[in-house]
């Protein structure tokens, strides 16, 4: 291997991470609106869960380019194991084991996000539940382990992404976050 | 060729009025006051042939998988 394939495959590696980082952010963002049963972002409601959806799809679709090219570029030591299982990895091993937990957790949520019509409702928000989990250690993953991680302008993107997530967390939370939430607690008040 | 009718059935367990079905249906759907489908048939409601693929969309994409085609 020649080392201009190598920079190339480190490049790719980090930007790749940057860019699912931002992806898997805008997923909450629409996962969360679609819960809310409204036409959130200008679209209709059918539109928000397809397009959660695909952007969704898409962030998975980064996090493997993430994987896989940092696991053939020979700067960041990562071995087969380091995918699957956490905290082994020869750098860094705190900070790649929590991208790998992110990794397992975004694979479970994938599969049965996309088999969701068959193995119920329930078995599919249970483990789609993880993503509260999933985000957050994928954001410290990429702030603890990213090479650029602590420089100004990844901070202040990490910044934005906690600041829209938490904002969209705090409307969840909000009792009047379901549409038609008032007219139905009138009823049986 | 055989004729065959299409009928969509809502289960009121499931359903939560997210309003999804209502979208991709508007030819036969609408909401009451609360948000959730009123169609013509209550919950046995007959698909005309050229809406059985929107029908098959409002059932695949039902938040609550609340939709169920019968043929």
């Amino acid at each position: 291997m020649n080392s201009v394939f190598d920079q190339a495959l480190w490049a790719v590696g980090r930007g790749s991470g940057v860019v699912a980082i931002v992806l898997l952010t805008l997923s909450v963002l629409l996962g969360i609106g679609g819960r809310s049963g409204r036409a959130v972002f200008g679209m209709p409601r059918f539109a928000v869960t397809l397009v959660h959806r695909n952007v969704s799809l898409f962030s998975l679709l980064f996090v493997v380019v993430h994987v896989v090219s940092l696991f053939l570029d020979p700067f960041a030591q990562l071995r087969l194991v380091d995918f699957f299982i956490p905290f082994l990895g020869a750098f860094k091993p705190f900070w790649l084991g929590l991208g790998t937990i992110a990794f397992d957790l975004l694979v479970v949520v994938t599969i049965t996000a996309l088999l969701r019509n068959r193995i119920g409702p329930r078995m599919f928000k249970a483990v789609h539940w993880l993503v509260y989990a999933m985000w957050p250690v994928s954001v410290l993953h990429a702030i603890g382990n990213g090479t650029n991680g602590r420089e100004p302008w990844f901070l202040v993107l990490a910044v934005f992404c906690v600041m829209a997530v938490g904002g969209a967390i705090a409307w969840r939370l909000h009792e009047d976050f379901v549409e038609y939430r008032n007219v139905r607690r009138q009823e049986t008040r | 060729m055989t004729e065959r009718k299409v009928t969509m059935h809502i289960d009121w367990t499931r359903c939560d009025g997210r309003g999804l079905c209502v979208e991709l249906l508007p030819e036969l759907l609408t909401r009451d006051d609360w948000g959730y489908p009123v169609g013509r048939g209550g919950s046995e409601i007959a698909i005309p042939q050229n809406l059985e693929y929107a029908a098959q969309d409002a059932a695949a994409l039902c938040p609550t998988q609340a939709l169920r085609l019968h043929k």
